[in-house]
């Protein structure tokens, strides 16, 4: 797997109306990477994020995944929402089959498939259950394991724990991390948290805004074996703070 | 605790558990309208000729019922209503939904609709017996007619309210066009559609009589403007009640099965 972004601008509207969102964007991505953007309202990591899972078109430049330019959206790059994307009238297993339902799988390797991520996302209990039964760090579970159950290459993953109390953000960055080392997958995070960002990814690109732009990448220390402690380990601390001060003087917001 | 006697407030408990409960007293409400009219009858107040008491409205009933003229009148209605609005319902449904989910087909057809929705359909009524006779055409026509618009707008809008996550989720699990529509914003409007189906289905009922009113063999409204030219009152009587009974048989069950069908939207 290699996703690669080329000098991707993206504008909305059209002439003295238009407004450009995106200014130059290059992205490398390959199997087995997790990469995080962190930026504030306003920086179009959003923007980004949908270009690259086909459901927006660049303005210029160009998206390529595994060398084929990007038309439209499609099963290699799957996606997680911020919230609201479970299927209110189906169970949460009919959730997670669906996507493979839609690509016209076998009876038998649905089931089987289904059973595996329910496992993988420790829901089998509640396979069941309708989304509206289950809490919202469960919801985000069963989105997870649907968008892996459709055999992704690359998961999108745009604020998936943004709507998520602290604590269940917490547990929720733990079994996404231990996920990602567990399936090798390629991943792509995206987040105004910038602890979430510096523990889960290999690499943080930090984004400015109006128009969105990369203005710093860092690669990070791979040791992960323990996230809490790495939470309060003074290097990572220092980190932060000086990647929060780069933050804080790109739109003069607070970011902790 | 102590006896209800105990204390003025708890005394009333089991009345209002009772009241609370949601029938008793839409129940009450009924009888009490049944008690006016048998009074106001009862007492000679009201000429019997403009208000028949409930018994004599009750004798006309079973005699229509036993002349099978009823029944017949009741089947000949119903089966207007369910062939007119079938017809509106099936074409409405893949009609909304193209409009709701393509703007292009939305932008064409919405201002025609929302024109004719204006047009008040009894009033097509002369022309459709030029163009098709006295027959049921005309008749089924007219309900089609009076409910296709407001169904297809309704539908529209339901769709137009799916939330893009659901549709571009599975866009991204690899999902295309029709099993789109089938898949995710069928389900989803569902509920909706229900609902849209059971409002129109009472203006369905409204076009009906109209239709009886104006040219008919039989049908319960035709049953009401025979009594008419012979002041049978009480036949009238028959005929209202008998449609308002229908009408809210037909109301509880697309309630029903609305949840049966729709239970995650409760």
């Amino acid at each position: 797997m290699h996703l690669q972004v080329s000098a991707v601008c993206k504008s909305f509207g059209y002439g003295s109306n238009a407004k450009q969102v995106l200014d130059t964007i290059n992205l490398d991505l390959h199997s087995g990477q997790f990469l995080a953007l962190v930026g504030s309202s306003g920086s179009g990591k959003s923007t980004i994020m949908r270009l690259i899972a086909g459901l927006d078109r660049p303005s210029s430049g160009e998206i390529r995944f595994d060398g084929q330019l990007v038309r439209g959206p499609g099963a290699e790059r799957g996606m997680v929402f911020q919230k609201y994307s479970l299927y209110p009238w189906l169970t949460a297993a009919q959730n997670v089959a669906f996507g493979m339902e839609l690509q016209g799988r076998s009876r038998a390797e649905i089931r089987e498939r289904t059973a595996y991520f329910l496992e993988v996302v420790d829901l089998v209990d509640s396979a069941r259950l309708l989304p509206r039964e289950l809490s919202g760090g469960m919801q985000q579970r069963v989105a997870i394991a649907r968008a892996l159950a459709a055999e992704p290459k690359l998961l999108l993953l745009d604020e998936p724990f943004g709507a998520l109390d602290l604590q269940i953000r917490e547990s929720m960055q733990e079994f996404l991390y231990q996920l990602w080392q567990r399936t090798g997958l390629a991943a792509l995070l995206i987040t105004h948290d910038l602890e979430e960002a510096m523990l889960l990814a290999q690499q943080v690109h930090i984004l400015a805004p109006r128009p969105g732009r990369i203005v710093r990448s860092i690669a990070l220390p791979s040791d992960r074996s323990n996230l809490a402690h790495l939470r309060v380990s003074p290097a990572f601390l220092e980190l932060r703070e000086d990647l929060a001060r780069t933050l804080r003087s790109l739109d003069g917001a607070l970011v902790s | 605790m102590r006896s209800s006697e105990a204390h003025p407030l708890t005394r009333w408990i089991p009345l209002r558990r009772f009241l609370a409960q949601s029938w008793v007293l839409g129940l009450l409400g009924l009888v009490t309208v049944l008690l006016f009219w048998f009074l106001a009858t009862a007492s000679g107040a009201v000429d019997s000729l403009f208000l028949p008491s409930p018994h004599v409205v009750w004798q006309a009933g079973q005699s229509q019922w036993q002349s099978g003229l009823l029944v017949k009148d009741a089947v000949a209605s119903i089966q207007r209503v369910f062939i007119g609005f079938a017809l509106s319902a099936g074409l409405a449904l893949p009609m909304g939904i193209a409009m709701g989910s393509n703007l292009t087909i939305c932008r064409l057809l919405e201002p025609l609709m929302a024109l004719i929705r204006y047009m008040p359909a009894p009033a097509f009524i002369p022309l459709l017996i030029i163009y098709f006779g006295l027959e049921e055409l005309p008749k089924v026509l007219l309900i089609f007619i009076g409910t296709f618009f407001f169904n297809t707008l309704m539908i529209m809008d339901a769709v137009k309210f799916v939330p893009s996550e659901l549709v571009e989720t599975a866009l991204t699990l690899g999902g295309r066009g029709l099993p789109i529509l089938t898949r995710v914003v069928a389900p989803y409007i569902a509920p909706q559609v229900f609902d849209t189906y059971r409002i129109n289905m009472a203006s369905a009922w409204n076009l009906v009589i109209v239709a009886e009113l104006v040219a008919a063999n039989e049908g319960l409204g035709k049953r009401i403007s025979l009594a008419q030219r012979f002041l049978r009152t009480d036949d009238i009587f028959v005929g209202l009640i008998v449609i308002g009974l229908v009408g809210l048989t037909i109301d509880l069950g697309f309630r029903f099965l609305m949840r049966k069908a729709c239970a995650w939207a409760n």
